[in-house]
Order: C-alpha cells, then sequence, then structure tokens
C-alpha cells in the first residue's frame, strides 16, 4: 500500500442531469448498464467513477445477440495502483445484476495507463478475478466502494 | 465413435451438488474389481465431491469432502493406483485424502507455496507429486513413507501466475503453462537437481501469443496438446526427444472456432481431442488418418454449442467408457 494518494487532487466532475431515456422493454441498452456502475465509489476518493471521468456513458457498450457486455475505463492518473481493484468492482456490480451467460469484458481505455496490457490480462483472467474475491481485505474494499450512495 | 458414422455429443447425466462455480473434475484411474467409474470434482463452494454409479446406471454422490480447504479447490487429481486424492487450493495447500474405512479421511496437507495453488499431478511411478501457483513457481514433492511429502525442488522460471502442471505419462518429465503465455519443461538431471529443459514461446516456437491455461498429454507420450486465451489449441509432437517438443516443420494451431476462451483440452485414449470454451461449445477434433507431406493435420468431428449455459470450465475423458464428461461454471 502507498503512503499517501495516488492522486491527491482529483478532477471532480458536477454529477450530470439524469434524463428519463425511452427503449424496448426487453432490450438491454447500454444506458441500463451504464446506470449499474456510474455510482460505484473510487477505491480512493468519495466520489463516484462518473464523477471523477473514469467511466462515460461512452464506456460501455453492448452486444445482446452474442450476449457480451464491454467496458471501458479511464484511470485518473497513469500510474494508477487502484485500476485493477476498479475493475473488479466493476466486474462484481455487473455479476451481481445481470444475468450470468452475459460474457463481460473490462479494459482499461488505451493509452490510459502504463501497465495497460497487464492490467487487462488480469482484469479479464477468471481464475485470478475469483481468487481476488475471496481475498478477504480486497473483498471488503470492493463492497465498500459498491455499497456507496450518491 | 466409427469413422464413417457422424458423431454425435449427447449429455447422458447431470450431476448436481456443488453450490457455486466447478472447476476441476478427476476420473479415478483404478479399473479393476468391476467397481464402475468414479469420478471427483471440486470448486468455488470450497468441497470436493466423489460421485459414483449404482447397478442400476443412476449416477450419485457418495461423498463430499469439505470443511478442510477454506478457499475454492481449483484442481484435484487421483495417484496412479487410484487409492490417493490431491486436492489443490487457493487457500495456498495442497490435501491428500486416502479412501479407508468407507470414507475419505485428510493424510498430509502439502504447505510452502504464497498463494493460490493452481494445479497438482501425479507422476506416472505415484512417488512424485508437483503443484503450481500464483507465486509464480512449480514445487516437486515426493512421497516417503508414512503419508509424508517432502519438498524435492522448487522450481522458478515463469514471470506469472502458473496455471497448471501436468507428468508425462511414463517419464519424470513435467510440463507447466503459465499466465506468462509460455510452457515450461522440467526435467532433473544425473545429480537429481531439477531444471528447465525447455521453454515455448511464441517467439521461439510457434508458441501461444495469450494466457495458456491447460495442457494434455496422449497415453503414448508421442502428442501434447495445450489451450490458450489466444483462441487456440496447439498440438506437440512429443515423440523424439521429449526434452526438446516441438510443433513439427509447420506449427500446428487450431481454431477451436471459439471467439472467447478456451480453458481445457484433453487427449483421448484413442487420441480423440475434447476442447470446452468460454462460448459454452465443446468440440472434438481427431488426427487424419492419411499423413499429409506438410505433417499431420486433424479435423472437427463435432462442435456442440451450448452445452452448457455458460462457460466450460474443464472437459475429460473417462478412461473405462467411451464418452466425455464436462463441467460448467455453475452447477444450480
Amino acid at each position: 500500500m502507498t503512503v499517501g494518494m495516488i492522486n491527491a487532487n482529483p478532477v471532480v466532475h458536477e454529477r450530470p442531469e439524469r434524463a428519463a431515456h425511452p427503449h424496448a422493454a426487453n432490450a438491454l441498452d447500454p444506458l441500463d448498464v451504464f446506470d449499474t456502475v456510474r455510482d460505484i465509489k473510487d477505491p480512493e476518493h468519495p466520489y463516484s467513477l462518473e464523477q471523477l471521468s473514469v467511466l462515460s456513458e461512452e464506456s460501455v457498450s453492448v452486444d445482446e445477440k452474442l450476449g457480451r457486455i464491454q467496458i471501458t475505463f479511464t484511470p485518473t492518473v497513469q500510474h494508477c495502483s487502484m485500476a485493477t481493484v476498479i475493475g473488479l468492482c466493476l466486474r462484481l456490480k455487473l455479476m451481481q445484476n445481470f444475468p450470468p451467460h452475459f460474457k463481460i469484458d473490462i479494459k482499461v481505455a488505451p493509452g490510459s495507463l502504463a501497465n495497460e496490457e497487464s492490467v487487462n490480462k488480469q482484469l479479464n483472467d477468471k481464475e485470478r478475478v475469483a481468487a481476488a474475491l475471496e481475498n478477504p481485505n480486497l473483498r471488503q474494499l470492493v463492497d465498500e466502494c459498491l455499497c456507496s450512495n450518491f | 465413435m466409427d469413422g464413417g458414422g457422424a458423431a454425435e455429443l449427447r449429455e447422458a447425466h447431470r450431476l448436481t451438488g456443488h453450490s457455486d462455480r466447478v472447476w476441476s473434475l478427476a476420473w479415478n484411474p483404478f479399473t479393476g474389481s468391476g467397481a464402475g467409474p468414479v469420478l471427483a470434482s471440486c470448486g468455488g463452494d470450497k468441497a470436493v465431491r466423489i460421485w459414483r454409479r449404482s447397478l442400476d446406471g443412476a449416477w450419485h454422490c457418495s461423498d463430499v469432502l469439505e470443511d478442510t480447504h477454506n478457499r475454492t479447490v481449483r484442481s484435484c487429481a487421483w495417484s496412479p493406483d487410484g487409492k490417493l486424492l490431491a486436492t489443490a487450493s487457493f487457500d495456498s495447500t495442497t490435501v491428500i485424502w486416502e479412501y479407508s474405512g468407507g470414507e475419505f479421511e485428510c493424510v498430509a496437507t502439502l504447505e510452502g507455496h504464497e498463494n493460490e495453488v493452481k494445479s497438482v499431478s501425479w507422476s506416472s511411478s505415484g512417488s512424485l507429486l508437483a503443484t503450481c501457483s500464483r507465486d509464480k513457481t512449480v514445487w516437486i514433492w515426493e512421497m516417503q513413507p508414512g503419508n509424508e511429502y517432502e519438498c524435492v525442488a522448487v522450481l522458478q522460471g515463469h514471470t506469472q501466475d502458473v496455471k497448471m502442471v501436468q507428468w508425462h505419462p511414463f517419464l519424470d518429465v513435467l510440463v507447466s503453462v503459465s499466465h506468462d503465455n509460455s510452457i515450461k519443461v522440467w526435467a532433473d538431471d544425473e545429480d537429481d537437481e531439477w531444471h528447465c529443459v525447455q521453454t515455448l514461446t511464441e517467439a521461439d516456437n510457434c508458441g501461444h501469443s495469450s494466457i495458456v491455461w491447460a495442457l494434455s498429454f496422449n497415453k503414448k507420450g508421442d502428442r501434447m496438446v495445450t489451450c490458450s486465451d489466444d483462441c487456440t489449441l496447439k498440438i506437440w509432437d512429443t515423440s523424439a526427444d521429449l526434452s526438446q517438443p516441438k510443433t513439427g516443420d509447420d506449427h500446428e494451431s487450431w481454431r477451436h472456432l471459439s471467439t472467447l476462451t478456451i480453458f481445457s483440452a484433453h487427449l483421448s485414449s484413442e487420441d480423440i481431442i475434447a476442447s470446452g470454451a468460454g462460448d459454452d461449445t465443446i468440440c472434438l477434433f481427431t488426427e487424419e488418418k492419411i499423413r499429409m507431406v506438410e505433417g499431420p493435420s486433424y479435423r472437427l468431428i463435432l462442435k456442440k454449442e451450448k452445452a452448457h449455459d455458460m462457460d466450460i470450465n474443464c472437459v475429460r475423458w473417462c478412461p473405462q467408457v467411451m464418452s466425455v464428461y464436462w463441467q460448467q461454471k455453475k452447477v444450480s
């Protein structure tokens, strides 16, 4: 664990207006997926991933026919050691809210992180994810990020 | 399964009981005493289940091994004589179980890995055991009298999490596959020192370009299959000199026809490769009988889509019967 924050002065954005959006009752809308994850708290700061621009509506894409959800997130700094924690939070939230047959891909936005390839590899290694979620300290941190209300 | 007729894969039985995803399976290799096939399964519910077939043909769970591992049990393996079962867990231990007096009891606990143990394998002689872990090492253990296990080697070399280890079917040669995309072959020398005799990589050996999840040898030991996140199966010719496995003049790289990850592959005694994947399909491949000039080629016998509702984690051929059993991510 590092002493002191990675990014002590994050840029915080206004929480955007939440407009109702019409869509077919049974279709899986990327906005539905985004609504599920936008309020996840950043592991280091008392703000949501949306407020810190780690996530936006454009972060999510869905292929309902293939049953796939893809999320791309942007860590606030190039050397973010919390990227894997954020990725875990996203995956757990999606697993808890969407049917298990959906295949979920979580990646950092290209060019946004120094060790991008290795982080993407870990985030999509289902065995590593399973083991990480069984680690009590890590699990507690993730659960705290998922439980926050904004 | 003859060469002329169309092949079919039909669900014969569905075994329910685990309360979380099933990660791995192992058939008891012992075929004597007319007792019928015995299967071990293990998973995220921290338990191991033993399944047997009754005289009426129905399968039932005869034993549940629980309250021992305190995290996911990732892999299990029977000793060659079928008397012992080794279970590898995310709790960083490997437990040895023995069937005695009508129940399984824990007779040894192998400790030492720094974190999750991913796989365990018995050598053909039954006297050596190999384990591997996220701590990037492979450990070799030697069985001593009185259920004692001594660690005889801690093998370093992989630069990431080691996913699986498997011994050659009759030589004391060990293969490991890793999150670092490589395949390593380990052997001991005249001084009983273990070291890596070969590393198969993308750059040098037409190896994999992503995480390698699993490997399987055929019975003769001249073929090895590996499967990877790069969505390919690779078949290796391991006949000539086992410390130098090679893929032949042209590298043989199969597509499982899957758009996602392959998690498991297994060679049957008749050299049919079964593979299961993250797109929920099972494929069977066989080597073409007519040898082409460029080397052996393989064809897809069948592809079963939606074999499960979710990822296939493990496929295993039953040694006694010509059928394949597979386990899915979650058994309800």
